[in-house]
């Protein structure tokens, strides 16, 4: 976007360093949320409860697409460092097509939930699970659409090893992203 | 400067005596009010002798180094490492002095009683309070009764959003909040008429929720629960009070109110014993009959935001004066 | 006219801050001369209980979110890139959107005033009524059915965008984007105060947000955040609006403390006393402010043991706070005191916050804070913080940076009468508040009655809240008639140490012809151990690139508006035009050409 090549005081990108203090922003909104899921667990006066509803070994699945996800990531943000173009095309696309695999996991997950029985109005769970996995979903939608935009950039032959520091920065969005889930994985899935 | 701290000072060294402040934190008539009052004078002391000392440099500086025609340029001192420790230390030190007996009083009015102390429940409605007694069980409204001397465990929640209960003589607020109960304690040490308020904004007539507690002799409170725990008087037969329970056992009334043996609402005030308290509408008139005709004929316009809404149709004049002579039976 | 629409300068934005700002420290001084007014007498009927309510909310959420929030933000646009010796801040576009944000958040809060017949109801009938600090349970749907605290929690959700990107931009701005040399203990105490004052910003918002959001689908879909029925309880509401809300205070008065650290030395022509120390205590207050969040709930009933902690910690606070103040005094000792209106801010800045501080550590006494709290005892702690100490930071400021803004001088006349006026005006208003407090006056109250006995005092704090009305007044006309008859101000009148009197007022679209490079903390004074450094050339030596404007921030920002709308009006549709909106304004702004 801007200050590309000038001076910096730190050396460090602007766009970059802006984005950690963004993500540092970030980790107060999970925290926030995170905490309240923690201090109403065990507080919901009707069920369903969690330990009769959550999938382990779906999540699980989700989970690990998840993380191939940051690893494809990786990959892209190598290849485009290094100028192949090819093979960053073919990883970017990868990053955002197990992005979507995610989103339709939460999509089948939140839909079985309801059919059992459990909404946004059912009870505390209902109220915490849904809003804090909903956040975590929407900043997943957000980096998909993200993603596909490097993408088609990249198709169109807009994108190149030059702006290997904005494919960074979309890489430490990602992995945010990712290390978020699985936080909440252990918090929600995990220790019940 | 000066001017303003005497004016707090002389308020504060005004605080042993009565006088024409009902609701004020200055004037403490229980231990728990005495408690806060105590620190909070110490605290004050403290900090009025900061505050002038800390002015006094400012001015003193101020007119000191005010700009002279021919002042030499002021030497580029850049700190002092022995002064920045000593202003770190000097406030430090003071705040030891005033955070060790402020964790003794938090302790000691943490709302802990003996278990022969009179137990009240309060319950913040919008915007009125109930109280009940249930070692007594009796239960009354906006005008709370306790004997002097004698420990008082006030038990506090709401029955709606919050509200909190503050006595200012009698001691420090406590939140009423749905869900949960909280606790204060005090003892009284005089007799008398207090008044106190909700101190949590809790919607339109917030202002308008105030209460009163009556601090009387053991005997005299005795009479009083003797009464409150008798069942309601019987209105004289062909009088309008007779009149007027008819008109309240047909009439919207008996949805919200209870009067023992008459009506069970449990969304307003109890009113068995109406007529025996000192005001209507929590605190907000003198309980005569020119305020209670109004009040019952339009509630909403003395008060905003009441739940007693103008009953449809209207009641005749007559009507109400008739409950006006009942409620006012209601010793 | 499109040229300021579409403008990136900082300089731009930062006049267009100062005026939005102060056209909404306006209209939240209105309200308070009407709540004055009410309050003048016992059994007053002015306003209604449901006007009432809805003035003292929006009094407190306007001078809270739309005044002092971003009047300081005008200094940190305005003078931090000049302080840096920087040509802008980082993201000059992302500057423009979080402005637009600001006035449309602004706008959107106070439309809630005028457009009740929308929502079936009366003009002065929908506005925020919750108080400013919205707490539940009372701002649920099921005790607040109208559209009022819709406006509140929507407006708030806004402002908060607003102030996150800026706060990410300034970080950046202040760490990346200094001159040569400049190291971060020679960077500027008010830059290192904004700097402090971003860090909590992009810290404490975000828990607000959650807040907020919460309470959002509580209202509209259904949910049990805030219910005490459901096994929540509303007490959350208020852990995670004071972690913010305490947070906030520091980020109102930080950026005055800043100013104040700037106009001493520069009117006693003696450097910061303590400068490090002043630094490290600003930092050390940002941390500690995280910690004191529950003081605001002593008489919530949190125990004995936590009340203790908090009350300890809120005490700690105030060793770094009175750090400052002696250091402040300490620099003006031994000075050579010019009393121009600045420094006349300055003084009266450090006089009332150390009776703010004061009256502030008897309330870290939770057994007598629960005489206080929730009492006028309370509103004039607060008033002595920001108003004393705020407001009257941010007049020095503008009567200091004022020559730089404009090229002209603020007439010292006017100014002296508009500070006296002030000064005797807000103590007169506000110190009576204490004993109406003590006396038992709770606040948010429209009506009180005669036999409290704070009858008087009441009258005598309306007479002194329309002083300062009137001398804001004398303000207004000074800044009026300095645009014509005004001084030309020159480079620096003042003698100031910093770069931003290093070059012409009002400075060029490009600031600094060449960039400086500093070798030490007062770059323009002589001290024992260097001389001034050259100011740099009136032109340019070569051409100098500037960005030009965008109106793609403004399409972004106004995106969020009419999201906003959705939900207030029940309306699915509104919602997919706002997020097209806001997702074209920022692929336009994405893919537009724009190098700095």
């Amino acid at each position: 976007m801007t200050t590309h090549g000038t001076h910096t005081s730190l050396g460090l990108d602007s766009r970059k360093m802006a984005f950690w203090a963004f993500i540092g922003s970030e980790c107060l909104l999970f925290t926030s949320l995170i905490s309240t899921y923690l201090v109403y667990k065990g507080r919901s006066v009707v069920g369903p409860y969690p330990h009769e509803i959550l999938n382990i070994p779906f999540t699980s699945v989700s989970t690990f697409d998840l993380l191939m996800s940051s690893l494809m990531m990786v990959l892209a943000l190598a290849a485009v460092q290094r100028g192949d173009m090819k093979w960053g095309k073919i990883w970017l696309f990868c990053t955002a097509l197990l992005g979507l695999v995610f989103l339709g996991g939460q999509v089948i997950e939140f839909t079985e939930f309801v059919h059992k029985g459990l909404t946004l109005q059912t009870n505390l769970f209902g109220c915490t699970f849904f809003v804090l996995t909903g956040t975590h979903g929407a900043h997943v939608t957000v980096g998909v659409l993200w993603l596909l935009t490097l993408w088609v950039r990249a198709l169109q032959g807009k994108l190149t090893s030059a702006n290997a520091m904005t494919v960074e920065i979309t890489g430490l969005y990602w992995h945010f992203v990712d290390v978020v889930w699985i936080v909440i994985f252990t918090v929600v899935y995990l220790i019940q | 400067m000066r001017k303003r701290f005497w004016v707090l000072t002389a308020a504060l060294a005004g605080s042993g005596c009565g006088g024409p402040f009902p609701q004020s934190a200055l004037h403490p008539h229980s231990d728990f009010a005495r408690a806060s009052d105590v620190l909070f004078t110490d605290i004050f002391w403290w900090a009025a002798a900061v505050f002038v000392v800390v002015e006094a440099l400012l001015v003193v500086a101020l007119i000191r180094f005010r700009h002279r025609e021919g002042r030499p340029a002021p030497t580029p001192t850049h700190g002092h490492t022995l002064m920045e420790i000593a202003w770190t230390l000097a406030p430090a030190v003071i705040l030891v002095f005033v955070a060790v007996p402020t964790v003794r009083t938090i302790f000691a009015t943490a709302g802990g009683a003996p278990a022969d102390a009179v137990k009240v429940q309060v319950i913040g409605h919008q915007w009125w309070w109930e109280f009940k007694y249930p070692d007594l069980a009796l239960t009354t409204a906006n005008e709370m009764h306790v004997p002097v001397g004698k420990p008082v465990r006030v038990a506090i929640t709401s029955a709606d959003v919050i509200h909190s209960f503050w006595v200012p003589p009698l001691g420090g607020k406590r939140d009423a909040i749905p869900g949960q109960t909280n606790y204060i304690a005090f003892q009284a040490d005089s007799e008398g008429d207090y008044s106190g308020q909700c101190a949590e904004f809790c919607g339109a007539s917030h202002a308008n929720m105030r209460l009163r507690v009556v601090v009387e002799s053991d005997s005299e409170f005795g009479r009083w629960a003797t009464v409150q725990l008798a069942g309601p008087a019987a209105p004289t037969p062909r009088t309008a009070a007779e009149r007027g329970k008819a008109v309240f056992a047909r009439s919207a009334c008996i949805g919200c109110h209870t009067i023992q043996g008459v009506s069970p609402g449990v969304i307003g005030p109890n009113l068995t014993h109406v007529g025996g308290r000192t005001t209507i509408a929590s605190g907000l008139f003198p309980n005569d009959s020119a305020h209670l005709a109004r009040w019952i004929a339009d509630a909403p316009s003395l008060k905003p935001g009441a739940l007693m809404t103008r009953m449809q149709p209207p009641l005749t004049d007559a009507d109400i004066a008739a409950l006006v002579a009942y409620l006012q039976s209601l010793k | 006219m499109k040229s300021w629409l579409t403008t990136t300068d900082h300089k731009r934005i930062g006049l267009l801050y100062f005026f939005t700002a102060f056209a909404f420290f306006l209209i939240g001084g209105i309200e308070a001369l009407v709540i004055r007014a009410q309050l003048a007498q016992p059994n007053g009927h002015l306003v209604t209980a449901e006007t009432y309510n809805q003035l003292f909310t929006m009094h407190g959420t306007t001078m809270v979110f739309l005044a002092l929030m971003p009047l300081s933000a005008s200094f940190f646009n305005y003078i931090v890139p000049l302080q840096i010796g920087a040509r802008d801040v980082a993201f000059p576009r992302l500057n423009a959107f979080s402005y637009w944000v600001f006035l449309l958040g602004g706008l959107f809060l106070n439309a809630s005033w005028f457009v009740g017949p929308l929502f079936h109801a009366g003009v002065l009938n929908v506005a925020p009524d919750g108080g400013w600090f919205g707490y539940a349970n009372l701002t649920e749907r099921q005790f607040s059915p109208g559209p009022n605290i819709d406006f509140w929690l929507l407006g708030l959700q806004i402002l908060g965008i607003s102030s996150l990107a800026a706060g990410f931009n300034f970080i950046v701005t202040i760490l990346n984007l200094r001159a040569p040399g400049m190291r971060m203990m020679r960077v500027p105490a008010f830059t290192w105060m904004t700097l402090v004052t971003q860090f909590l910003v992009i810290t404490a918002f975000p828990v607000i947000t959650v807040a907020l959001a919460f309470l959002m689908f509580d209202r509209f879909f259904g949910t049990h955040f805030y219910v005490s029925q459901a096994g929540a309880t509303p007490i959350l509401w208020q852990h995670l609006f004071w972690l913010f809300g305490h947070p906030e205070v520091y980020i109102l008065i930080l950026p005055a403390m800043g100013i104040v650290s700037e106009v001493l030395p520069t009117f006693a022509r003696k450097p910061l006393f303590g400068y490090t120390v002043v630094v490290y205590s600003g930092i050390l207050i940002g941390f500690m402010g995280w910690g004191v969040w529950s003081h605001h709930m002593f008489s919530v009933g949190l125990g004995p043991i936590a009340d203790s902690v908090f009350s300890a910690t809120t005490m700690l606070i105030a060793v770094p706070t009175g750090v400052k103040i002696f250091n402040w005094i300490a620099t003006l000792w031994g000075g050579d005191i010019r009393g121009t209106t600045a420094l006349h801010f300055a003084v009266g800045f450090i006089a009332m916050f150390i009776i703010g501080g004061l009256s502030g550590v008897t309330h870290a006494s939770p057994p007598a804070d629960l005489q206080q709290t929730d009492t006028y005892y309370v509103v004039a702690h607060i008033h002595y913080v920001l108003f004393g100490g705020t407001i009257m930071g941010l007049f020095a400021g503008i009567y200091y940076w004022w020559p730089k803004m404009t090229g002209r001088l603020l007439s010292e006349a006017l100014g002296k009468w508009h500070f006296w006026l002030q000064f005797v005006g807000m103590n007169l208003a506000f110190f009576p508040m204490h004993l109406i407090g003590l006396l038992g006056m709770p606040r948010r109250i429209y009506t009180y009655s005669p036999e409290l006995g704070v009858s008087d005092l009441n009258l005598l704090s309306t007479i002194g809240a329309f002083l300062i009305a009137l001398s804001i007044l004398v303000f207004v006309v000074n800044i009026v008639r300095t645009r014509r008859r005004g001084q030309r101000a020159g480079n620096d009148p003042w003698g100031g140490a910093t770069l931003e009197w290093s070059i012409s007022s009002p400075p060029p679209v490009y600031n600094f012809s060449v960039i400086p490079t500093v070798a030490n903390r007062l770059p323009r004074w002589k001290t024992e151990h260097h001389e001034p450094m050259r100011d740099p050339p009136g032109t340019p030596p070569a051409p100098i690139h500037v960005p030009g404007g965008s109106w793609w921030p403004m399409l972004a920002a106004l995106g969020l508006p009419i999201l906003a709308l959705a939900p207030l009006t029940h309306t699915l549709w509104i919602a997919f035009v706002g997020v097209a909106v806001l997702l074209a304004g920022i692929y336009l702004w994405a893919f537009e050409p724009f190098d700095v």
